[in-house]
Protein backbone atom coordinates (compact mmCIF):
# COMPACT_ATOMS: atom_id res chain seq x y z
CA UNK A 1 0.00 0.00 0.00
CA UNK A 2 2.65 2.50 0.97
CA UNK A 3 4.76 2.06 -2.44
CA UNK A 4 1.56 2.61 -4.36
CA UNK A 5 1.25 5.79 -2.59
CA UNK A 6 4.35 7.08 -3.67
CA UNK A 7 6.61 10.32 -2.30
CA UNK A 8 3.57 12.76 -2.66
CA UNK A 9 1.71 10.45 -1.08
CA UNK A 10 4.12 9.99 1.90
CA UNK A 11 4.23 13.86 2.24
CA UNK A 12 0.74 14.65 2.17
CA UNK A 13 0.19 11.54 5.23
CA UNK A 14 3.19 13.45 6.77
CA UNK A 15 1.13 17.30 6.46
CA UNK A 16 -2.13 14.95 7.94
CA UNK A 17 -0.57 13.76 10.80
CA UNK A 18 1.29 17.37 11.39
CA UNK A 19 -2.03 19.24 11.36
CA UNK A 20 -4.21 16.54 13.42
CA UNK A 21 -1.67 16.21 16.06
CA UNK A 22 -1.28 19.90 16.19
CA UNK A 23 -5.12 20.27 16.43
CA UNK A 24 -5.04 17.91 19.67
CA UNK A 25 -1.85 20.02 21.08
CA UNK A 26 -4.60 23.17 20.41
CA UNK A 27 -7.27 21.53 22.22
CA UNK A 28 -4.93 19.75 25.30
CA UNK A 29 -2.62 22.35 25.88
CA UNK A 30 -5.53 25.06 27.22
CA UNK A 31 -7.03 22.22 29.04
CA UNK A 32 -3.31 21.59 30.64
CA UNK A 33 -2.80 25.13 31.69
CA UNK A 34 -6.01 25.30 33.40
CA UNK A 35 -4.71 22.71 35.26
CA UNK A 36 -1.37 23.63 36.22
CA UNK A 37 -2.62 27.32 36.71
CA UNK A 38 -4.73 25.94 39.93
CA UNK A 39 -1.51 25.08 41.48
CA UNK A 40 -0.09 27.67 40.70
CA UNK A 41 0.60 30.93 42.87
CA UNK A 42 -1.06 34.55 42.00
CA UNK A 43 2.49 35.87 41.23
CA UNK A 44 3.40 32.88 39.39
CA UNK A 45 0.09 33.46 37.42
CA UNK A 46 1.18 36.67 36.21
CA UNK A 47 4.69 35.88 35.46
CA UNK A 48 5.60 33.33 32.60
CA UNK A 49 2.24 31.46 31.36
CA UNK A 50 3.99 28.41 30.19
CA UNK A 51 6.37 28.08 33.43
CA UNK A 52 4.85 25.28 35.63
CA UNK A 53 4.41 25.85 38.99
CA UNK A 54 6.94 25.49 42.05
CA UNK A 55 5.24 22.95 43.80
CA UNK A 56 2.03 21.00 43.72
CA UNK A 57 0.32 22.05 46.94
CA UNK A 58 -3.47 21.55 46.79
CA UNK A 59 -4.52 25.16 48.86
CA UNK A 60 -6.09 27.01 45.58
CA UNK A 61 -8.04 23.79 45.68
CA UNK A 62 -8.96 24.11 49.70
CA UNK A 63 -9.59 27.59 49.09
CA UNK A 64 -12.17 27.19 46.55
CA UNK A 65 -13.94 24.79 48.18
CA UNK A 66 -14.37 26.82 51.13
CA UNK A 67 -14.90 29.60 49.41
CA UNK A 68 -18.48 27.89 47.72
CA UNK A 69 -17.67 25.63 45.47
CA UNK A 70 -18.31 22.75 48.01
CA UNK A 71 -21.78 24.33 47.93
CA UNK A 72 -22.36 25.02 44.59
CA UNK A 73 -20.56 20.96 43.98
CA UNK A 74 -23.65 19.67 46.00
CA UNK A 75 -26.32 21.90 44.66
CA UNK A 76 -25.11 20.49 41.23
CA UNK A 77 -25.03 16.94 42.17
CA UNK A 78 -28.80 17.38 43.70
CA UNK A 79 -30.03 19.47 40.67
CA UNK A 80 -28.28 16.51 38.29
CA UNK A 81 -29.41 14.03 39.93
CA UNK A 82 -33.17 14.33 40.71
CA UNK A 83 -33.76 15.97 37.14
CA UNK A 84 -31.98 13.19 35.48
CA UNK A 85 -34.22 10.22 37.27
CA UNK A 86 -37.44 12.60 36.41
CA UNK A 87 -36.72 13.25 32.59
CA UNK A 88 -35.85 9.73 31.99
CA UNK A 89 -38.63 8.27 33.85
CA UNK A 90 -41.27 10.45 32.37
CA UNK A 91 -39.64 10.15 28.85
CA UNK A 92 -39.85 6.81 29.31
CA UNK A 93 -43.60 6.19 30.33
CA UNK A 94 -43.89 9.13 27.28
CA UNK A 95 -42.43 6.81 25.01
CA UNK A 96 -44.25 3.51 26.13
CA UNK A 97 -47.58 5.11 25.92
CA UNK A 98 -46.50 6.60 22.55
CA UNK A 99 -45.33 3.11 21.00
CA UNK A 100 -46.75 0.22 22.56
CA UNK A 101 -50.10 1.17 24.20
CA UNK A 102 -53.12 2.29 22.16
CA UNK A 103 -54.15 5.36 23.02
CA UNK A 104 -56.45 7.93 21.65
CA UNK A 105 -54.88 10.92 19.64
CA UNK A 106 -51.76 9.00 19.27
CA UNK A 107 -50.53 11.41 16.69
CA UNK A 108 -51.48 14.63 17.96
CA UNK A 109 -49.80 13.90 21.39
CA UNK A 110 -46.68 12.31 19.54
CA UNK A 111 -46.51 15.77 17.91
CA UNK A 112 -47.18 17.98 21.15
CA UNK A 113 -44.44 16.31 22.88
CA UNK A 114 -42.12 16.02 19.57
CA UNK A 115 -42.74 19.59 18.82
CA UNK A 116 -40.99 21.13 22.22
CA UNK A 117 -37.73 20.19 20.47
CA UNK A 118 -38.28 23.08 18.03
CA UNK A 119 -38.49 25.58 20.91
CA UNK A 120 -36.30 27.87 22.56
CA UNK A 121 -35.78 28.17 26.47
CA UNK A 122 -34.86 31.81 25.79
CA UNK A 123 -38.58 33.04 24.38
CA UNK A 124 -40.16 31.80 27.57
CA UNK A 125 -37.71 33.12 29.68
CA UNK A 126 -39.58 35.99 30.86
CA UNK A 127 -43.07 34.58 31.32
CA UNK A 128 -41.20 31.63 33.45
CA UNK A 129 -39.63 33.97 35.79
CA UNK A 130 -42.50 35.43 36.27
CA UNK A 131 -44.86 32.32 36.95
CA UNK A 132 -42.27 31.18 39.13
CA UNK A 133 -41.93 34.01 41.23
CA UNK A 134 -46.03 34.41 41.53
CA UNK A 135 -45.59 30.46 42.85
CA UNK A 136 -42.93 31.01 45.07
CA UNK A 137 -40.58 28.79 43.29
CA UNK A 138 -38.00 31.37 42.04
CA UNK A 139 -34.64 31.13 43.74
CA UNK A 140 -34.96 27.61 44.11
CA UNK A 141 -33.68 23.85 43.55
CA UNK A 142 -37.03 23.10 42.57
CA UNK A 143 -36.98 25.60 39.82
CA UNK A 144 -33.81 24.00 38.00
CA UNK A 145 -35.57 20.64 38.84
CA UNK A 146 -38.85 21.39 36.70
CA UNK A 147 -37.20 22.94 34.15
CA UNK A 148 -34.26 20.92 33.13
CA UNK A 149 -37.28 18.04 33.19
CA UNK A 150 -39.70 20.06 31.05
CA UNK A 151 -37.38 21.17 28.57
CA UNK A 152 -35.75 17.89 28.45
CA UNK A 153 -38.43 15.91 28.20
CA UNK A 154 -39.10 16.18 24.30
CA UNK A 155 -35.48 15.61 23.14
CA UNK A 156 -35.55 12.06 25.77
CA UNK A 157 -38.59 10.92 24.86
CA UNK A 158 -37.45 10.81 20.87
CA UNK A 159 -34.47 9.12 21.65
CA UNK A 160 -35.95 6.18 23.64
CA UNK A 161 -39.27 6.28 21.37
CA UNK A 162 -37.37 5.76 18.05
CA UNK A 163 -35.59 2.75 20.20
CA UNK A 164 -39.09 1.46 22.09
CA UNK A 165 -40.38 1.51 17.84
CA UNK A 166 -38.06 -1.23 16.78
CA UNK A 167 -39.14 -3.52 19.96
CA UNK A 168 -40.51 -6.43 18.35
CA UNK A 169 -44.87 -6.37 19.20
CA UNK A 170 -44.25 -10.65 20.20
CA UNK A 171 -42.79 -9.01 23.26
CA UNK A 172 -45.91 -7.20 24.31
CA UNK A 173 -48.04 -9.97 23.52
CA UNK A 174 -45.78 -12.66 25.35
CA UNK A 175 -45.99 -10.65 28.05
CA UNK A 176 -50.09 -10.39 28.31
CA UNK A 177 -50.33 -14.01 27.81
CA UNK A 178 -48.07 -13.80 31.07
CA UNK A 179 -50.94 -12.12 32.60
CA UNK A 180 -48.33 -8.97 33.41
CA UNK A 181 -50.28 -5.99 33.30
CA UNK A 182 -49.40 -3.37 31.64
CA UNK A 183 -47.58 -1.69 34.52
CA UNK A 184 -45.49 -4.88 35.44
CA UNK A 185 -44.73 -5.29 31.19
CA UNK A 186 -42.94 -1.88 31.06
CA UNK A 187 -40.85 -2.10 34.45
CA UNK A 188 -40.29 -5.63 33.87
CA UNK A 189 -39.78 -6.31 29.57
CA UNK A 190 -39.90 -3.30 27.98
CA UNK A 191 -37.27 -1.01 30.65
CA UNK A 192 -34.76 -3.56 30.47
CA UNK A 193 -34.82 -4.21 27.06
CA UNK A 194 -34.42 -0.37 26.74
CA UNK A 195 -30.98 -0.61 28.59
CA UNK A 196 -28.78 0.70 26.21
CA UNK A 197 -30.45 4.25 24.92
CA UNK A 198 -31.48 4.40 29.06
CA UNK A 199 -27.99 4.50 29.41
CA UNK A 200 -27.41 7.10 26.17
CA UNK A 201 -29.69 9.46 27.55
CA UNK A 202 -29.26 9.45 31.57
CA UNK A 203 -25.74 10.69 30.16
CA UNK A 204 -26.41 13.09 28.00
CA UNK A 205 -29.08 14.47 30.41
CA UNK A 206 -26.24 14.64 32.93
CA UNK A 207 -24.07 16.22 31.11
CA UNK A 208 -26.85 19.01 29.78
CA UNK A 209 -27.89 19.30 33.39
CA UNK A 210 -24.33 19.61 35.02
CA UNK A 211 -23.53 22.38 32.21
CA UNK A 212 -26.65 24.26 31.90
CA UNK A 213 -26.05 27.93 32.55
CA UNK A 214 -29.25 30.10 31.12
CA UNK A 215 -32.21 28.73 33.50
CA UNK A 216 -29.24 28.17 36.20
CA UNK A 217 -28.17 31.63 36.15
CA UNK A 218 -31.74 33.68 35.72
CA UNK A 219 -33.52 31.19 38.40
CA UNK A 220 -31.16 30.98 41.12
CA UNK A 221 -29.14 34.18 42.68
CA UNK A 222 -28.31 32.45 46.31
CA UNK A 223 -24.80 30.74 46.70
CA UNK A 224 -26.77 27.93 48.08
CA UNK A 225 -29.37 27.07 45.06
CA UNK A 226 -26.74 28.18 42.72
CA UNK A 227 -24.96 25.63 40.72
CA UNK A 228 -21.38 25.28 39.69
CA UNK A 229 -21.55 26.91 36.37
CA UNK A 230 -22.99 29.59 37.99
CA UNK A 231 -21.27 29.87 40.88
CA UNK A 232 -18.08 29.84 38.90
CA UNK A 233 -18.76 32.98 37.45
CA UNK A 234 -19.53 34.29 41.24
CA UNK A 235 -16.58 33.03 42.48
CA UNK A 236 -14.36 35.23 39.38
CA UNK A 237 -16.20 38.27 40.31
CA UNK A 238 -16.25 37.80 44.27
CA UNK A 239 -13.06 37.43 44.90
CA UNK A 240 -11.10 39.95 42.40
CA UNK A 241 -8.05 38.72 41.44
CA UNK A 242 -7.38 35.60 43.40
CA UNK A 243 -7.32 33.90 39.57
CA UNK A 244 -5.66 30.13 40.40
CA UNK A 245 -8.57 29.61 43.28
CA UNK A 246 -11.14 30.12 40.06
CA UNK A 247 -8.70 27.95 38.10
CA UNK A 248 -9.37 25.64 41.00
CA UNK A 249 -12.63 25.73 40.78
CA UNK A 250 -12.67 25.45 37.16
CA UNK A 251 -11.13 22.09 37.37
CA UNK A 252 -13.24 21.09 40.05
CA UNK A 253 -16.40 21.15 38.04
CA UNK A 254 -14.75 19.86 34.82
CA UNK A 255 -13.10 16.48 36.19
CA UNK A 256 -16.48 15.13 36.86
CA UNK A 257 -18.05 15.74 33.00
CA UNK A 258 -14.65 14.85 31.22
CA UNK A 259 -14.73 11.27 33.58
CA UNK A 260 -18.14 10.44 32.70
CA UNK A 261 -17.46 11.20 28.93
CA UNK A 262 -14.21 8.61 29.06
CA UNK A 263 -15.70 6.24 30.55
CA UNK A 264 -19.51 6.76 29.08
CA UNK A 265 -18.23 7.38 25.15
CA UNK A 266 -19.81 4.93 23.56
CA UNK A 267 -23.31 5.23 24.75
CA UNK A 268 -23.15 9.75 24.82
CA UNK A 269 -21.59 8.95 20.69
CA UNK A 270 -24.62 6.37 20.06
CA UNK A 271 -27.36 9.26 21.69
CA UNK A 272 -25.64 12.13 19.98
CA UNK A 273 -25.95 10.20 16.89
CA UNK A 274 -29.27 9.38 16.62
CA UNK A 275 -30.21 12.32 17.98
CA UNK A 276 -29.59 13.64 14.51
CA UNK A 277 -29.63 11.07 12.51
CA UNK A 278 -32.94 9.50 12.85
CA UNK B 1 -51.99 7.80 31.23
CA UNK B 2 -48.54 7.29 30.19
CA UNK B 3 -48.12 10.54 28.68
CA UNK B 4 -49.80 12.77 31.02
CA UNK B 5 -47.06 13.82 33.46
CA UNK B 6 -44.61 14.49 30.19
CA UNK B 7 -47.95 16.39 28.87
CA UNK B 8 -48.70 18.41 31.74
CA UNK B 9 -45.55 19.54 32.15
CA UNK B 10 -44.61 20.53 28.66
CA UNK B 11 -47.91 22.37 28.45
CA UNK B 12 -47.19 24.45 31.70
CA UNK B 13 -43.65 25.10 31.49
CA UNK B 14 -42.94 25.30 27.63
CA UNK B 15 -45.75 25.92 25.64
CA UNK B 16 -47.91 28.30 28.41
CA UNK B 17 -44.49 30.81 28.63
CA UNK B 18 -44.04 30.89 24.81
CA UNK B 19 -47.76 32.08 24.52
CA UNK B 20 -47.28 34.32 27.18
CA UNK B 21 -44.40 35.89 25.92
CA UNK B 22 -46.46 36.39 22.49
CA UNK B 23 -48.71 38.58 24.98
CA UNK B 24 -46.23 40.42 26.65
CA UNK B 25 -44.77 41.84 23.37
CA UNK B 26 -47.30 43.79 22.70
CA UNK B 27 -47.40 45.10 26.84
CA UNK B 28 -45.90 47.45 28.45
CA UNK B 29 -44.97 47.79 32.04
CA UNK B 30 -44.54 50.56 34.45
CA UNK B 31 -41.75 48.89 36.86
CA UNK B 32 -42.85 51.15 39.71
CA UNK B 33 -46.54 50.49 40.08
CA UNK B 34 -46.21 46.75 38.16
CA UNK B 35 -49.44 47.83 35.86
CA UNK B 36 -49.83 46.77 32.59
CA UNK B 37 -50.87 48.61 28.92
CA UNK B 38 -51.50 46.99 26.01
CA UNK B 39 -49.58 49.19 23.00
CA UNK B 40 -49.81 46.80 20.35
CA UNK B 41 -47.07 46.38 18.55
CA UNK B 42 -44.79 49.03 19.97
CA UNK B 43 -42.45 46.75 21.51
CA UNK B 44 -41.82 45.70 18.03
CA UNK B 45 -41.60 49.04 16.13
CA UNK B 46 -39.07 50.40 19.16
CA UNK B 47 -37.01 47.30 18.94
CA UNK B 48 -36.53 47.77 15.27
CA UNK B 49 -35.65 51.15 15.59
CA UNK B 50 -33.13 49.83 18.38
CA UNK B 51 -29.81 49.88 17.60
CA UNK B 52 -28.08 47.19 19.62
CA UNK B 53 -30.97 44.85 18.38
CA UNK B 54 -29.28 45.07 15.18
CA UNK B 55 -25.64 44.69 15.84
CA UNK B 56 -26.95 41.80 17.84
CA UNK B 57 -28.64 40.31 15.46
CA UNK B 58 -25.57 40.45 13.41
CA UNK B 59 -23.74 39.30 15.76
CA UNK B 60 -25.44 35.83 15.49
CA UNK B 61 -25.42 36.34 11.81
CA UNK B 62 -21.59 36.16 11.98
CA UNK B 63 -21.84 33.36 14.75
CA UNK B 64 -23.55 31.16 12.53
CA UNK B 65 -21.44 31.99 9.68
CA UNK B 66 -18.01 31.37 11.31
CA UNK B 67 -20.42 27.92 12.90
CA UNK B 68 -21.16 26.59 9.47
CA UNK B 69 -17.40 27.25 7.85
CA UNK B 70 -15.36 25.50 10.82
CA UNK B 71 -17.76 23.08 12.65
CA UNK B 72 -20.07 22.14 9.40
CA UNK B 73 -17.45 22.06 6.67
CA UNK B 74 -14.13 21.86 8.47
CA UNK B 75 -15.34 19.28 10.65
CA UNK B 76 -16.37 17.07 7.90
CA UNK B 77 -13.58 17.45 6.13
CA UNK B 78 -11.69 16.76 9.52
CA UNK B 79 -13.64 13.72 10.49
CA UNK B 80 -12.99 12.37 6.54
CA UNK B 81 -9.11 12.85 7.53
CA UNK B 82 -9.12 10.86 10.86
CA UNK B 83 -11.61 8.40 9.00
CA UNK B 84 -8.61 7.89 6.45
CA UNK B 85 -6.30 6.47 9.38
CA UNK B 86 -5.98 3.23 9.67
CA UNK B 87 -4.81 2.29 13.26
CA UNK B 88 -8.51 2.39 14.92
CA UNK B 89 -6.38 3.23 17.77
CA UNK B 90 -5.27 6.31 16.85
CA UNK B 91 -8.59 7.11 15.76
CA UNK B 92 -9.93 6.81 18.62
CA UNK B 93 -7.57 8.45 20.72
CA UNK B 94 -8.32 11.77 18.74
CA UNK B 95 -11.66 11.61 18.72
CA UNK B 96 -11.52 11.51 22.82
CA UNK B 97 -8.85 14.38 22.48
CA UNK B 98 -11.48 16.57 19.99
CA UNK B 99 -14.05 15.66 22.04
CA UNK B 100 -12.79 16.34 25.83
CA UNK B 101 -14.14 20.31 25.47
CA UNK B 102 -17.27 19.81 24.45
CA UNK B 103 -17.68 17.56 27.26
CA UNK B 104 -17.02 20.58 29.38
CA UNK B 105 -19.20 23.47 29.93
CA UNK B 106 -18.87 26.62 27.82
CA UNK B 107 -19.15 28.37 31.39
CA UNK B 108 -15.81 26.40 32.15
CA UNK B 109 -14.12 27.25 28.59
CA UNK B 110 -15.64 30.72 28.32
CA UNK B 111 -13.88 31.54 32.05
CA UNK B 112 -10.90 29.05 30.63
CA UNK B 113 -10.56 31.52 27.47
CA UNK B 114 -11.50 35.00 29.38
CA UNK B 115 -7.40 34.23 30.66
CA UNK B 116 -6.08 32.80 27.74
CA UNK B 117 -7.21 36.05 25.76
CA UNK B 118 -6.24 38.34 28.97
CA UNK B 119 -3.79 40.66 28.11
CA UNK B 120 -1.39 40.42 30.43
CA UNK B 121 -1.39 36.43 31.37
CA UNK B 122 -2.94 35.08 28.96
CA UNK B 123 -1.56 32.39 26.72
CA UNK B 124 -2.33 34.36 23.04
CA UNK B 125 -0.53 37.24 23.70
CA UNK B 126 2.79 35.01 25.32
CA UNK B 127 2.22 32.31 22.71
CA UNK B 128 2.19 35.44 19.42
CA UNK B 129 4.73 37.18 21.22
CA UNK B 130 7.33 34.63 21.47
CA UNK B 131 6.41 34.52 17.51
CA UNK B 132 6.41 37.73 16.19
CA UNK B 133 7.50 40.26 19.28
CA UNK B 134 5.56 43.57 19.42
CA UNK B 135 3.33 42.86 16.80
CA UNK B 136 0.18 41.32 18.19
CA UNK B 137 -0.02 42.80 21.58
CA UNK B 138 -4.07 42.90 22.14
CA UNK B 139 -6.84 43.26 24.73
CA UNK B 140 -9.06 40.70 22.64
CA UNK B 141 -11.89 40.35 25.02
CA UNK B 142 -11.48 44.19 25.57
CA UNK B 143 -11.70 45.64 22.06
CA UNK B 144 -14.62 46.15 19.76
CA UNK B 145 -12.67 45.19 16.88
CA UNK B 146 -11.15 41.51 18.45
CA UNK B 147 -13.78 40.99 21.10
CA UNK B 148 -16.95 39.24 18.60
CA UNK B 149 -14.60 36.96 16.96
CA UNK B 150 -12.71 35.97 19.92
CA UNK B 151 -15.79 34.96 22.18
CA UNK B 152 -16.79 32.80 18.27
CA UNK B 153 -13.19 31.48 18.27
CA UNK B 154 -13.74 30.13 21.98
CA UNK B 155 -16.81 28.54 21.05
CA UNK B 156 -15.28 26.45 17.83
CA UNK B 157 -12.67 25.37 19.92
CA UNK B 158 -15.34 23.77 22.57
CA UNK B 159 -17.65 22.42 19.80
CA UNK B 160 -15.26 21.47 16.79
CA UNK B 161 -15.30 18.09 18.29
CA UNK B 162 -18.69 17.52 19.06
CA UNK B 163 -19.94 17.96 14.73
CA UNK B 164 -16.66 16.10 13.58
CA UNK B 165 -17.58 13.12 16.16
CA UNK B 166 -21.45 13.14 14.50
CA UNK B 167 -19.75 13.30 11.14
CA UNK B 168 -16.94 10.15 11.84
CA UNK B 169 -20.55 8.04 12.75
CA UNK B 170 -22.07 8.88 9.19
CA UNK B 171 -19.13 8.31 7.73
CA UNK B 172 -18.52 4.87 9.21
CA UNK B 173 -21.87 4.08 8.05
CA UNK B 174 -20.81 3.98 4.16
CA UNK B 175 -20.27 0.81 3.30
CA UNK B 176 -17.22 0.05 3.03
CA UNK B 177 -17.70 -1.69 -0.48
CA UNK B 178 -18.25 1.86 -1.96
CA UNK B 179 -14.76 2.52 -1.02
CA UNK B 180 -13.04 -0.40 -2.56
CA UNK B 181 -15.04 -0.17 -5.66
CA UNK B 182 -13.78 3.08 -6.02
CA UNK B 183 -10.19 2.53 -4.79
CA UNK B 184 -10.50 -0.57 -7.67
CA UNK B 185 -11.38 1.87 -10.17
CA UNK B 186 -8.02 3.70 -9.62
CA UNK B 187 -9.89 6.62 -7.27
CA UNK B 188 -7.15 7.89 -4.69
CA UNK B 189 -8.17 9.47 -1.02
CA UNK B 190 -9.05 13.30 -2.73
CA UNK B 191 -11.50 12.20 -5.77
CA UNK B 192 -12.79 9.14 -3.47
CA UNK B 193 -13.61 11.84 -0.40
CA UNK B 194 -15.32 13.87 -3.68
CA UNK B 195 -17.23 11.36 -5.01
CA UNK B 196 -18.25 8.60 -2.83
CA UNK B 197 -17.88 10.54 1.21
CA UNK B 198 -19.08 13.78 -0.08
CA UNK B 199 -22.37 12.58 -1.75
CA UNK B 200 -23.36 9.59 1.11
CA UNK B 201 -23.18 12.24 3.87
CA UNK B 202 -24.86 15.17 1.90
CA UNK B 203 -28.35 15.05 3.95
CA UNK B 204 -26.33 14.94 7.28
CA UNK B 205 -24.23 18.11 5.77
CA UNK B 206 -27.84 19.16 5.69
CA UNK B 207 -28.69 18.63 9.11
CA UNK B 208 -25.80 20.09 10.98
CA UNK B 209 -26.07 23.42 8.98
CA UNK B 210 -29.32 23.65 10.24
CA UNK B 211 -28.69 22.46 13.51
CA UNK B 212 -25.97 25.01 13.69
CA UNK B 213 -27.89 27.99 12.42
CA UNK B 214 -30.28 27.52 14.79
CA UNK B 215 -27.59 27.37 17.71
CA UNK B 216 -26.14 30.18 16.63
CA UNK B 217 -29.16 32.05 17.24
CA UNK B 218 -29.53 30.71 20.72
CA UNK B 219 -25.90 31.37 22.07
CA UNK B 220 -26.30 33.16 25.76
CA UNK B 221 -23.58 31.74 27.68
CA UNK B 222 -20.53 31.53 26.17
CA UNK B 223 -21.33 35.65 25.57
CA UNK B 224 -22.17 35.96 29.53
CA UNK B 225 -19.19 34.45 30.87
CA UNK B 226 -17.17 36.01 28.57
CA UNK B 227 -17.86 39.68 27.83
CA UNK B 228 -21.44 40.59 28.99
CA UNK B 229 -22.28 42.06 26.23
CA UNK B 230 -19.53 44.65 26.75
CA UNK B 231 -17.50 46.45 25.43
CA UNK B 232 -19.80 49.38 24.91
CA UNK B 233 -22.53 46.83 23.89
CA UNK B 234 -20.82 45.44 20.74
CA UNK B 235 -21.04 41.40 21.65
CA UNK B 236 -24.35 41.49 22.69
CA UNK B 237 -26.45 38.49 20.94
CA UNK B 238 -30.19 38.20 20.81
CA UNK B 239 -30.11 36.02 24.43
CA UNK B 240 -27.85 38.44 25.94
CA UNK B 241 -29.80 41.65 24.69
CA UNK B 242 -32.80 39.74 25.73
CA UNK B 243 -31.56 38.61 29.14
CA UNK B 244 -30.52 42.65 29.41
CA UNK B 245 -33.68 44.34 28.91
CA UNK B 246 -35.58 41.66 31.03
CA UNK B 247 -33.61 41.37 33.85
CA UNK B 248 -31.49 44.28 34.10
CA UNK B 249 -34.08 47.27 32.74
CA UNK B 250 -37.12 45.59 32.97
CA UNK B 251 -38.24 46.22 29.86
CA UNK B 252 -40.24 42.98 29.46
CA UNK B 253 -41.97 44.33 26.53
CA UNK B 254 -38.91 45.24 24.78
CA UNK B 255 -37.80 41.69 25.93
CA UNK B 256 -40.46 39.90 24.84
CA UNK B 257 -40.19 41.25 21.67
CA UNK B 258 -36.90 39.91 21.14
CA UNK B 259 -38.07 36.66 22.09
CA UNK B 260 -40.64 36.71 19.01
CA UNK B 261 -37.88 37.74 17.00
CA UNK B 262 -35.74 33.93 18.29
CA UNK B 263 -38.83 32.08 18.60
CA UNK B 264 -39.88 33.18 14.42
CA UNK B 265 -36.09 32.35 13.69
CA UNK B 266 -35.47 29.07 15.20
CA UNK B 267 -39.30 27.68 14.44
CA UNK B 268 -38.63 28.03 10.92
CA UNK B 269 -35.42 26.36 11.00
CA UNK B 270 -37.18 23.29 13.25
CA UNK B 271 -39.71 23.53 9.89
CA UNK B 272 -36.62 23.44 7.42
CA UNK B 273 -35.16 20.84 9.51
CA UNK B 274 -38.18 18.64 9.88
CA UNK B 275 -39.24 19.14 6.32
CA UNK B 276 -35.58 17.66 5.51
CA UNK B 277 -36.03 14.53 7.36
CA UNK B 278 -38.97 13.74 5.88
CA UNK B 279 -38.01 13.95 2.39
CA UNK B 280 -34.64 12.13 3.32
CA UNK B 281 -37.27 9.34 4.92
CA UNK B 282 -39.05 8.92 1.58
CA UNK B 283 -35.91 9.13 -0.26
CA UNK B 284 -35.09 5.85 1.50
Amino acid sequence: MVSRLGFLGVIARLFMWAFLLSLAVVVLYPLLWMVLNGFKTNAELFGNPFALPTDLSFGNYRDAWNRGVSDYLATSVLVTVTSTVATVFISAWAAYGLTRVDIPFNKVLTAVILGGLMLTPTVALVPLVRMFQSIGLYNSFWALLILYTAFRIPFTTFLIRAYMIDLPREVDEAAQIDGAGRWTAFWRIILPMCKPIITSTVLLHVLFAWNEYLFAMVFTNGSDVQTLPVGLTSLMSKHGTDFPVVFAGMVIAAVPVVLLFLFGQRYIVKGLADGIGK
Amino acid sequence: MWTVPALVLLAVFVYLPLVQNFGYSTLTWDIYSGSQQFVGLDNYRGLFADPVFWSSFTNNLWYALLSVVFQVFGALLLAALVESIRSTRWQRALWTIYFIPSAISLTVAGLLFYFVYEPNLGLLNHALEAVAPGTFDHAWLGQESTAMTAVIAMSQWQGFGYSTLLFAVAIQRIPAELHEAAALDGAGPVRRFFQVTLPLVREMTGLMVLVTVSGAFQVFNEVMVMTSGGPDNSTHVLGTWLYRNGFVRNDFGHAAAIGTVIFVITLTIAMAQLWFTRRRRVEW
